[in-house]
């Protein structure tokens, strides 16, 4: 390969990368917190993704689809937790199970819904980021660009957050032992319920970024899922460091691994899990949770 | 009225009763001791009393309000704060966020400064993270937590747990000094010594129930329940 097409390449992963921060971050801090795997991730990034649609649809504006998806996740987080996942605390497996409850009614009505529906669907970036510029001679879409930009902007701006802010300090404290800060006075189900909402909503938002990128299809959030549980068991399970790095690593690796070995692309991102549980069982980051 | 009245509570994990009629008060301003062997079910009764563990039956008063099967951080905001068993700091806070995240501040109560006072030691140690401190200063950060609330009941689990015999009276003191102000405590202890000198009432736990109860200087007379509940 050129250097100039591993340059573009390596581009390509890293907005790859961008978006599975987006996609693993709020996985990540819901298992942290809850010690809950929320298998309706990938439900609550392609509902994300659909609203997106039908929101440029009808303001054509991709930016209000940008803030409205995950404010209406948030919301749908907001419901989801209180009404299902409170009534099993404590019993983890039966919370999962549930979680996979979500996500069928989810796809079903989404399926269901004609303008949403069974084919594939294209959302156009917004006419601003709609070109391309040229790198090293070749044409390469803004968009991506655009991807890479707000991805890390983001992970700042979360990471930042989760140091100093008193949120942030609040979720620190709880997903290393949410029951003493209960006995500190803290509503750990109100914490619990805006965890998991913040989380629904980072899944929605990923939805929007990705849908001009990846475009809209049954079995999206299959994939979405299958990948952003790769992304936090490589970087370790909980904590958001853990997400970055996960995301940083499995983006390029997957894109390079598509280029190099197309037909073994998914094995390769596996090879690389595998090995990082051989070596590390807890992730790159990720600590080793104490039973008590 | 009491700081804490605890009629019959029954407690325990799945279907075994751990807690079989416990009752037990701690007057207003009193320090009172709860001591037992190992397994003898005194951390089942802070858990039981804080919200960690529902009870079976029986109840628990705070002043007068029933608080029987209440979440955890009602029981703290009706003015319990526990300083538990192990001490529990978490791990990605640091000094200073242990004192003032969870704090309840009052004119004149308990904050930031006043427990760098009454714990100098934790003021070099702001910076530093929950597990980066030694198991004496992780305590005294457990206890400053818990004044931050500015409970008017202490639940304080074993404190002297680990600890080397000069932070054990260093503990007693500071524990001495809290009694001094009017507040209540309820101390679990092992350490007969550090019981003895914060104490002013002494309950003994043995298999689930309280077994006796009497002042510091009844206990000292009483060679047969030191045998019997308390001995190794
Ligand atoms: N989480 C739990 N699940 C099941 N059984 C438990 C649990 N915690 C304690 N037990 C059991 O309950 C009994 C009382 O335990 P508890 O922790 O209350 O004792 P303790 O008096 O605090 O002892 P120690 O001085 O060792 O802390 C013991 O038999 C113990 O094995
Ligand atoms: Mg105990």
């Amino acid at each position: 390969m050129s250097p100039e097409l591993a340059f573009l390449q390596a581009l390509n992963g890293i907005s790859f990368g961008a978006l599975l921060f987006i996609l693993a971050a709020g996985l990540s801090l819901i298992f942290g917190m809850m010690d809950v795997v929320n298998l309706a991730h990938g439900a609550f990034y392609m509902l994300g993704a659909y609203i997106a649609l039908s929101v440029v649809r009808t303001t054509g504006s991709f930016w209000v689809a940008l803030v409205a998806v995950p404010l209406a996740l948030g919301a749908l987080g907001l419901v989801v937790e209180p009404l299902l996942l409170r009534r099993l605390r404590g019993r983890h497996l039966d919370q999962v199970l549930i979680t996979v409850g979500v996500a069928l009614v989810i796809t079903d009505l989404i399926r269901l819904k004609p303008d949403w529906g069974a084919e594939v669907r294209t959302l156009p970036p917004p006419d601003a980021l709609a070109g391309s510029i040229a790198i090293l001679g070749n044409d390469y879409p803004v968009y991506r660009l655009f991807v890479i930009a707000f991805g890390v902007t983001l992970a700042l701006s979360l990471a930042a957050l989760h140091r100093r802010s008193r949120a942030g300090a609040l979720i620190r404290a709880g997903v290393d032992d949410a029951q003493m800060l209960s006995a500190l006075g803290v509503d750990t189900d109100r914490l619990f319920a805006v965890t998991y909402a913040i989380g629904a909503a980072l899944a929605g938002l990923a939805g929007v970024v990705a849908a001009p990128v990846l475009g809209l299809q049954p079995g999206m959030d299959v994939e979405a899922l299958v990948l952003s549980l790769i992304v936090v068991v490589v970087g370790g399970l909980g904590t958001l460091g853990g997400a970055q790095v996960g995301a940083a690593l499995v983006g390029p690796a997957d894109t390079f691994g598509k280029v190099f070995v197309p037909q073994f692309a998914l094995f390769f991102i596996f090879a690389i899990m595998a090995l990082v549980l051989l070596l590390r069982p807890s992730g790159l980051l990720g600590r080793i949770r104490v039973i008590r | 009225m009491n700081a804490l009245a605890v009629r019959d509570l029954h407690a325990g994990y799945g279907a075994g009763l751990v807690l079989q009629g416990v009752s037990l008060d701690v007057a207003e301003g009193e320090a009172a001791v709860l001591l037992g062997r190992n397994g003898a079910g005194k951390t089942t009764t802070i858990s039981a009393l804080v919200g960690f563990l529902r009870p079976r039956s029986g109840s628990v008063l705070v002043r007068g309000r029933d608080l029987t099967g209440a979440p955890p951080h009602v029981v703290a905001r009706a003015g319990v704060a526990l300083v538990p068993q192990g001490r529990r700091m978490f791990a990605d806070l640091s000094v200073r966020e242990h004192l003032t995240l969870t704090a309840r501040s009052i004119a004149g109560g308990w904050d930031e400064r006043r427990v760098l006072e009454l714990f100098p030691a934790l003021a070099r140690r702001l910076g530093n993270r929950g597990d980066e401190l030694s198991g004496g200063e992780q305590q005294m950060l457990a206890i400053g937590r818990a004044l931050t609330r500015n409970p008017a009941l202490l639940l304080l689990d074993e404190p002297s747990e680990g600890l080397a015999p000069k932070l054990v009276r260093e503990v007693g003191d500071a524990l001495v000094s809290l009694r001094a102000t009017g507040l209540s405590i309820l101390l679990v202890e092992q350490n007969l010594g550090l019981a003895t000198h914060v104490g002013q009432r002494v309950h003994v736990m043995n298999k689930g129930t309280i077994v006796w109860s009497g002042t510091p200087a009844e206990l000292a007379g009483a060679r047969d329940v030191e045998a019997r509940f308390l001995g190794v």
